[in-house]
């Protein structure tokens, strides 16, 4: 290669990534930037934001205990969310993938398709199946004797997780599905031939293996989970506030930006902590896997 | 492969009926010919579909979310096309770093995301603006138009290009006449699933919209708020067969599994 054609290469990578590096730093690396410097700013009722450096909102955050409180509900609903997700996706993920072939595309496309569908949508699902103490589902757990009197779904986090778990189901079962997409089927064949009981299969050959699937989708759905709003607004209502609802009302009923933009800020930075240290975690923990 | 056994299937059974019933109901309760939410048990009526003629704002934020999706995916190609091509081809100081910065709108919270928009749009004067819109959702689907499309570029046979290139082809010629058509099925799955992921997102735009630039999932998450009354679940099912259509379309073309999970993703 000639020098001129040589630098035209070293140059061309950097050529066709500049309009969208721009753009990236442009309009969202400097907008979050702001939000971060907006949090350090004062607000009044009287006076609107104003632009100083102080931490009266963290301060605020640390110290009243509604904030501790709503954190706390958030991370919780979206432990159990992840809880349920994996409990139930990851068994799903493997009977698909031993299903046939034309079933097999079917119903991942039943499972898989929600995902694209409108939160809001088949948030509005729920709020329907539960609607009030003699809701659908009520109905149908008490006609077969699971409960006796009704559960109170809407507005509880009862209702929050099994509505935000339905959401997040497509992520956990692509993920654990990505996973069995590794494991080699001739060694299952190998265990029962060497005499191991379905369950002693399940136990010490499928459930190693799709481990890292199950955990990273576990990571995806509680981060996904912890900063959902469609959900628990709708199931919620106005009362039952997690940090996304939240941060909502600061910003377009109360207008205290200041107070808003750090209870995101915080969030923001708690759920990439979280992400990055359990990808950490458990990159370690199957090396071997990931090689 | 062993089969599934009984105590699977009924497993599965249940798990797919759960999985369905909440998009089965509204679709159901949006046929009812009560005035009130309830399933259609004696028979099946349009009324509520008919209904939604009377709410011109419905009718506009359709239109504001069909005019956004189209744009903003379109314009997010504009940009990622290049881009996934130089993550694809060329191996470069800061590859790793730019692909990750590229994708990171994945990884950030919409509702901080729809807060930084909003203060960084109310500064630049263009708080509400339909214009503000078009830039948030560029940034939010640029990851998925980027993946397709770098999944394309990925594995593309370049021998093609090289004889192109034997033959004299110019630069910008070789990108119309033979890369752009042979990337061309990643592309337009980008697009689709950059409109999908456009035209639901709700969380981000509630920030950004206002009277006017409302979209349909933000002007169904306000009504909703309000009062659920069968309107609201035939306004839904509208939502859901656009939606399944173009799901459908993706499968087809495409394969479902293969743009959800993304495979591809920093071309390695």
């Amino acid at each position: 290669m000639s020098m001129a054609a040589e630098e035209r290469s070293a140059r061309a990578p950097w050529a066709l990534t500049a309009p969208a590096l721009m753009l990236f730093v442009g309009v969202l690396l400097i907008p979050l930037a702001m939000t971060v410097m907006l949090s350090f700013h004062d607000w009044g009722q009287y006076k609107g934001i104003e632009p100083v450096f102080i931490l009266k909102n963290w301060h605020e955050i640390a110290t009243d205990p509604y904030y501790a409180e709503m954190f706390w509900r958030t991370f919780r609903i979206a432990i159990l969310t992840t809880l349920l997700t994996a409990l139930l996706g990851a068994p799903e993920a493997y009977i698909l993938n031993r299903m046939s072939g034309r079933w097999k595309s079917f119903f991942l496309l039943v499972i898989l398709g929600p995902l694209l569908i409108s939160v809001v949508a088949r948030t509005l699902g729920w709020a329907l199946l539960f609607g009030g103490n003699n809701g659908l589902v009520n109905k149908l757990l008490m006609s077969l004797g699971a409960i006796r009197s009704p559960i109170p779904f809407m507005f509880t986090e009862t209702g929050m997780v099994v509505a935000l778990a339905h959401v997040m189901m497509p992520f956990m079962v692509l993920s654990v599905w990505a996973a069995l997409q590794r494991l080699d089927p001739q060694i299952e064949n190998a265990a029962m031939s060497l005499g191991a009981s379905p369950a002693t299969i399940i136990r010490r050959i499928i459930m190693p293996q799709i481990m890292p699937g199950v955990l990273s989708g576990a990571i995806i759905v509680f981060s996904l989970s912890a900063s959902a709003f469609a959900t628990p607004a709708i199931i919620g209502g106005r009362r039952l506030k997690v940090a996304a609802t939240l941060a909502y009302d600061e910003f377009l009923n109360t207008l205290n930006w200041p107070l808003g933009a750090a209870v995101a800020t915080l969030l923001l930075v708690a759920l990439v902590l979280i992400v990055v240290g359990s990808n950490a975690l458990i990159e370690r923990r199957y090396a071997e896997v990931f090689r | 492969m062993r089969r599934n056994g009984p105590l699977a299937l009924i497993f599965h059974t249940i798990f797919v009926i759960v999985m369905v019933a909440p998009i089965l109901v509204v679709c159901l309760v949006a046929f009812t010919p009560e005035g009130f939410l309830s399933l259609p048990t004696n028979g099946f009526s349009l009324r509520w579909f008919r209904t939604i003629a009377n709410y011109p704002e419905f009718i506009h934020a359709f239109w504001v979310s069909l005019g956004l999706g189209a744009l903003s995916s379109l314009v997010a190609l504009l940009f990622a096309v290049p881009a996934a091509l130089a993550i694809a081809r060329y191996r470069f100081r800061g590859r790793d770093v730019l692909a990750a910065l590229f994708l990171s709108p994945l990884m950030i919270p919409h509702v901080v995301l729809g807060i930084a928009f909003l203060r960084f749009f109310t500064s630049a004067g263009l708080g509400g603006s339909f214009a503000a819109l078009i830039i948030a959702h560029v940034i939010i689907v640029f990851p998925f138009a980027l993946r397709l499309t770098l999944a394309a570029a990925t594995g593309m046979d370049r021998s093609v290009e090289m004889a192109a290139v034997s033959l004299g082809a110019g630069s910008w010629t070789l990108f119309r006449r033979v890369t752009l058509p042979l990337i061309l099925p990643g592309v337009i799955s980008g697009w689709a699933l950059a409109f999908i992921q456009s035209f639901d997102d709700l969380t981000m735009t509630v920030f950004l919209a206002a009277p006017g630039t409302e979209t349909l999932p933000v002007r169904m998450f306000l009504y909703i708020q309000d009062n659920i009354d069968p309107l609201v679940t035939s306004v839904s099912a509208c939502v859901i067969a656009i939606t399944m259509t173009a799901l459908i379309l993706l499968d087809r073309f495409y394969g479902l599994d293969r743009v959800l999970a993304g495979k591809g993703d920093t071309g390695r």
